[in-house]
């Protein structure tokens, strides 16, 4: 690559010809703030917090959006380039719905964050303001556009990441919102509920709808006996809500935090992990033995399943019919745990603990219904889970550590990794090898599935077969690889998707983290994924002694009739704007 | 796509797939597309951005985002008498917003909508060049000046 030398604020520099000012001046350890920034995703030069001063250019310039040359002499810190931005930013809280104490967002808000920074003590440009309604028609998101501070993060994720294309930017000039089109709810738009936009919001414009009230009404109903389990990418993330690092592993305070909660019984969402890859395994082996539709792709997303069924109807047969884990786990707590414990199911409230806003959508799911009863009755997103223990006054930092309560608590390595990209692939095949060839093998760390890649291609040999197989993180990546496959440019026996970019454990329900930081924070938890698979004594879901037994006393077989009936499901064909009026 | 074909004459459908057609692999030809879908429906209805959405692979979040951004487009149907009261500098000096006024209480519609009978629309424009004859107002492409609030309700029955 090409170099130029540049000085930024008198300090000589030589940087890749192929850099923004803002790129260089990172380099050169100089901060420029910025708001509406998103690298890669969205550089647009919209909320112009990023101006600094080039010597021969006569207006300020956006650093995000403009490119160095040779010789540029940049100033990122004149009295001009302060009083500007600091305008700049007066005019956006001038527009802003200044309620931070009642804000989800406050004390991880980045508007918050550079109001403090500037020093702002006062807003000189106040004026009318639109009150705008908040839009709580979707089951998993909530929309506030009082608090839109229009820097279309959200809306780059949306549609150039994710392709989902729910939401634009509607209007002009002060009447400017962001929202889906015709002024519908997100219910009547392609939304899939995967929260990425959640996660790109610098404010609190979007966030999960809450159940954490719920929750706590059922804990403090007397009647009800409340169950909660806990998804894998969970443990990766939820400590640093507490300041802990990127990627700590807090299984253990995290079990004790629950049980503190008062909870009834704490599960692990892995162990339903193990189940579903016995019977997705199983499924996979009949659709290769018996010549069914293949691809054979996984859906333990909901917010891939959402996808695929408003954009890709016609995959939907290549959908495997198993339910998501901790539907999966809903369903065995209300029947096998409910009458080997002499507990009405009705009695029970399960509540999943997940790194997904999706899952909060698909908990209402008709095709999920059974014998009347919903699977589970509440999904706490890791960052609704955070608030309850803070809340609660519980030290999480200083908890001791606690087991997961058994008969359902039991977890293999395989279950874990579920969390990242690859990981289902990589936990099916370490059980599908092992039935083919009919032994222990020992050579099961499947790297080719491993890693942040968006699709990721490998021919696997099982028991002398070959195995193609993709891995695809982000619905905008399942869209590369559909396509693919659509064109007749590739063939696979078996995928995966995942709906959010990395994986659950990048979920639009995890903690929030200023957007920089986020190469760091999906590397961290990644790392942290694959550890705790290392840490397990198990690593093979068929291996799992408590799985063993759920099939000896009460499904009997896999793919068999208890399991129809209360693991697998269907999807359908879902219009992109299901006008409901 | 079905839904257009329930609100809209084939005739006129087939003439906006014409125009698709013609312009779809031009770069920057959606706004186009748009102009033209405005011309046959007269506005653009939801039913006829999911088309243009559909035929040119285009998001709708992308084309209802230009709908709303150019005054230019509009998403309501306009009367049979478009009535376009311009607010420009030189008409607005001269009165011109208590001309629309007027006209919103005898039409008993606001800026942007249709009487029910389908029969007036009301817009305020920019300025529409005539500014010697300020205020002025357009109905269907033929000019009134010299406007006082008075005259609004004879001009009016003149389209009865």
């Amino acid at each position: 690559m090409d170099k130029v030398r540049i000085t930024i604020d008198g300090i000589p520099a030589e940087v890749p010809a192929n850099y923004t000012v803002l790129q260089a001046a990172k380099y050169a350890n100089i901060e420029i703030p910025t708001l509406c920034y998103l690298e890669e995703i969205n550089e647009i030069g919209a909320c112009r917090l990023c101006v600094v001063e080039i010597k021969g250019v006569r207006n300020l310039q956006a650093s995000c959006v403009y490119p160095v040359s040779d010789g540029m002499e940049i100033y990122t810190n004149t009295p001009r380039v302060r009083e500007a931005r600091r305008s700049n930013l007066e005019l956006i809280l001038s527009a802003h719905d200044r309620s931070c104490l009642t804000c989800v967002r406050s004390g991880n808000c980045e508007l918050q964050d550079l109001s403090r920074k500037f020093g702002i003590d006062e807003i000189r440009f106040m004026g009318e303001n639109i009150k705008y309604q908040k839009d709580e028609s979707s089951p998993s998101i909530v929309r506030d556009p009082n608090k839109c501070v229009l820097c279309r993060r959200c809306v780059a994720t949306c549609n150039n990441v994710q392709n989902v294309f729910a939401i634009g930017m509607v209007n002009r000039g002060f009447k400017t919102i962001v929202a889906p089109s015709f002024g519908r709810g997100l219910n009547e738009s392609p939304c899939i509920s995967c929260g990425q936009c959640i996660e790109a919001c610098p404010v609190g414009a979007i966030y999960e709808k809450d159940h954490t009230k719920m929750v706590y009404d059922a804990l403090l109903d007397e009647k009800k006996y409340v169950v909660v389990q806990t998804a894998p990418a969970v443990r990766v993330a939820l400590g640093e809500e507490f300041g802990m690092p990127y990627g700590s592993i807090v299984t253990g305070k995290m079990v004790s935090a629950l049980k503190r909660l008062g909870f009834d019984k704490v599960f692990d969402t892995d162990f339903a992990a193990d189940l579903t890859i016995i019977e997705e395994g199983n499924e996979l082996l009949k659709r290769l033995n018996e010549g069914g539709k293949l691809p054979m792709i996984t859906s333990c997303s909901p917010g891939w399943i959402n996808y695929c069924e408003r954009y890709y109807p016609e995959f939907i047969d290549n959908l495997s019919t198993c339910k998501s884990p901790h539907m999966m786990m809903g369903a065995i707590i209300k029947s096998y745990f409910a009458e080997k414990e002499g507990i009405d199911p009705k009695d029970i409230f399960v509540v999943s603990i997940m790194p997904c806003t999706a899952k909060k959508y698909e908990i209402d799911r008709p095709q999920m219904i059974v014998d009347g009863m919903k699977d589970v009755d509440a999904v706490l997103t890791t960052r609704e889970l955070a608030r309850m223990i803070k809340q609660s006054g519980i030290d999480f930092v200083n908890l001791p550590d606690s087991e997961y309560d058994n008969p359902l608590g039991e977890s293999s390595g395989a279950g874990v990794i579920f969390g990242a990209t690859g990981g289902v692939m990589e936990a099916a095949l370490r059980t599908v090898a092992d039935i083919v060839e009919g032994k222990d093998i020992e050579n099961f760390e499947y790297e080719e599935v491993r890693g942040l890649e968006g699709i990721k291609e490998a021919k696997i040999d099982i028991g002398g077969k070959e195995i193609k197989i993709a891995v695809a993180n982000g619905t905008g990546n399942a869209k590369k690889l559909l396509d693919k496959i659509k064109n007749g440019e590739a063939e696979y026996h078996f995928i995966e998707v995942m709906g959010c970019p990395g994986g659950c454990i990048m979920g639009g329900g995890q903690p929030i983290h200023n957007p920089n930081e986020k190469d760091l924070v999906r590397k961290s938890r990644l790392k942290a994924i694959y550890e705790a698979d290392k840490d397990l004594p198990i690593r093979k879901s068929h291996k799992n002694p408590m799985i063993t037994k759920l099939y000896e006393e009460f499904l009997i077989s896999p793919l068999g009739e208890k399991s129809h009936h209360l693991l697998h499901t269907t999807y359908s064909k879902k219009d992109l704007y299901p006008m409901n009026d | 796509m079905q839904a257009i074909y329930e609100k809209f004459s084939e005739e006129n459908i087939n003439k906006l797939k014409k125009v698709i057609n013609q312009l779809k692999d031009t770069d920057g030809s959606l706004i186009a597309v748009m102009n033209e879908a405005q011309e046959i429906f007269g506005y653009l209805p939801i039913e006829v951005q999911q088309f243009i959405s559909e035929e040119m692979n285009v998001p709708l979040t992308e084309i209802f985002g230009i709908a709303t951004f150019y005054s230019r487009f509009t998403l309501k149907p306009s009367g049979k008498y478009k009535i376009g009261v311009c607010l420009g500098t030189a008409c607005y000096v001269k009165g011109s917003a208590m001309v629309l006024d007027k006209l919103k209480e005898k039409l008993g519609i606001s800026v942007g909508d249709v009487t029910g009978d389908g029969k007036f629309s009301l817009e305020a424009t920019r300025c529409l060049g005539a500014c010697g004859l300020a205020p002025v107002m357009m109905i269907n492409g033929e000019v009134f000046g010299r406007l006082t609030p008075d005259d609004v309700e004879d001009i009016l029955k003149k389209f009865d």
